[in-house]
């Protein structure tokens, strides 16, 4: 598509749900018979991103960190490598950096350029992640941002925020919750968010 | 030639609210989902690099009229035209990526690590003045962060540099750094204090010592 056809399209309406449908059938449909995907791919990519590349992972990333000192000295030190021994690596996540959060300190990571994000560990980002409103306000007001996830955090606290210029993915270690020293790792597994791994939210609170 | 970014957001006036979206709900249609899959699986090809995938979404004339799947949607559709592969006669398929390769792909990625030419030119603890200015061409430091002083707080090694990959002249690699900005350096002194620091990760050429 040619750039005036751009400044055509963006002149009228946005495009209606059955007509995106329509121009992906169109492009996969194309793109299948001259041999350049292979329709089984595609739903091997999407079932990857639905069934196996998830939150999830970073969630036993984090865990283990909260349990094994070694692991946590190891993820400072070599994110990339010590991530890759949970079996989790590869696209959007060749390059990893663990950023912890401490009583002091608290972190937030963005890509105001576009939407880089740690896919092996979070899976795909979610639509605000890649939104105008989070990629402007998080480097400029980034209590504000927390605010609007219902996150207060204290005025002495200091925000360090990523923004994902390169091939560096951030992946923030919340603090663990008190009153969970007796938890298995599994238990503190299931109390870490997607959010609290972003540095837009904490992690769930024992039950 | 002039070059404009519709996709560098940091720092704009923005009033819209964030809206928050659920753990797992990851596709609003299932034409979202198909998107994805082809700007993988044709990414896979190296028909084109991330660096020029990333140069076609944000010079869409109507990036900010656009879902992000409607962003890669149309990036895909100006690459492939620009390709020229669609045409009849084009010639056969580089290598498309099957069903039993997502997997290993996946899981393998494509490090953007490489051997540096030369020695790093900075180190943890100097301080950079950015480059100022847009170039004419994609570029990766981001407007809010141009002209201004900041501190090496990392050396990530050298990786392979997106103002040159995404026009097609080659990898060109650089070290690459993280800056630590304070708020003020990057804000002014006429913003409510926040005791934030902003970091970005930037290429040699970007910086000069301050």
């Amino acid at each position: 598509m040619r750039e005036n056809d751009h400044a055509h399209d963006s002149a009228h309406e946005r495009s209606a749900p059955g007509d995106l449908e329509l121009r992906v059938r169109a492009l996969e449909t194309v793109l299948a018979e001259k041999g350049f995907v292979d329709p089984r791919a595609l739903d091997a990519l999407v079932d990857a991103y639905q069934t196996k590349i998830g939150p999830r992972n970073g969630a036993r990333v984090v865990a283990r960190a909260w349990c094994d000192p070694h692991f946590r000295g190891w993820l400072q030190r070599d994110a990339t490598a010590a991530i890759a021994s949970l079996g989790f690596s590869g696209r959007q996540g060749e390059h990893m950096v663990a950023v912890e959060n401490s009583e002091v300190v608290h972190n937030l990571v963005v890509c105001t350029l576009c939407s880089c994000y740690p896919w092996p560990v979070l899976g795909l980002p979610p639509t605000w992640y890649k939104s105008a409103p989070y990629r402007a306000r998080a480097v400029k007001d980034p209590r504000g941002v927390l605010c609007d996830f219902g996150l207060e955090l204290p005025a002495s606290t200091r925000i360090r925020i990523w923004d994902s210029t390169a091939e560096v993915r951030y992946l923030v270690v919340p603090r663990r919750p008190a009153g969970t020293e007796n938890m298995s790792e599994i238990e503190l597994a299931a109390l870490v968010t997607r959010d609290s791994m972003i540095g837009t939210g904490s992690p769930r609170a024992p039950t | 030639m002039s070059y404009r970014s519709n996709a560098d957001l940091g720092g704009e006036d923005e009033r819209r609210a964030i809206i928050q979206e659920p753990e797992g709900e990851l596709f609003h249609a299932p034409w979202e989902a198909r998107a994805m899959a082809l700007t993988l699986a044709l990414g896979a090809t190296g028909l084109w690099n991330l660096d020029m995938s990333r140069a076609a979404r944000e010079t869409l004339v109507n990036y900010r009229d656009l879902s992000y799947y409607e962003i890669w949607l149309a990036a895909l559709e100006r690459l492939l035209s620009e390709s020229g592969i669609l045409k009849e006669h084009a010639a056969a398929p580089p290598r498309a990526l099957r069903a039993d390769r997502v997997a290993a792909t996946l899981a393998r990625g494509s490090p953007a690590t490489r051997a540096p030419a030369n020695p790093a030119r900075f180190a943890v603890g100097h301080a950079v003045r950015t480059r100022a200015g847009q170039p004419a061409h994609h570029t990766r430091l981001p407007g809010y962060a141009r002209g201004k002083i900041g501190t090496v707080t990392r050396v990530h090694g050298a990786h392979v540099f997106p103002d040159a990959n995404a026009r097609g002249l080659g990898e060109c690699p650089q070290w690459l750094y993280t800056i630590e900005f304070d708020e003020r350096e990057l804000w002014g002194e006429g913003l409510p204090a926040q005791r934030s620091t902003i970091s970005v990760d930037a290429w040699e050429s970007y910086l000069e010592p301050a």
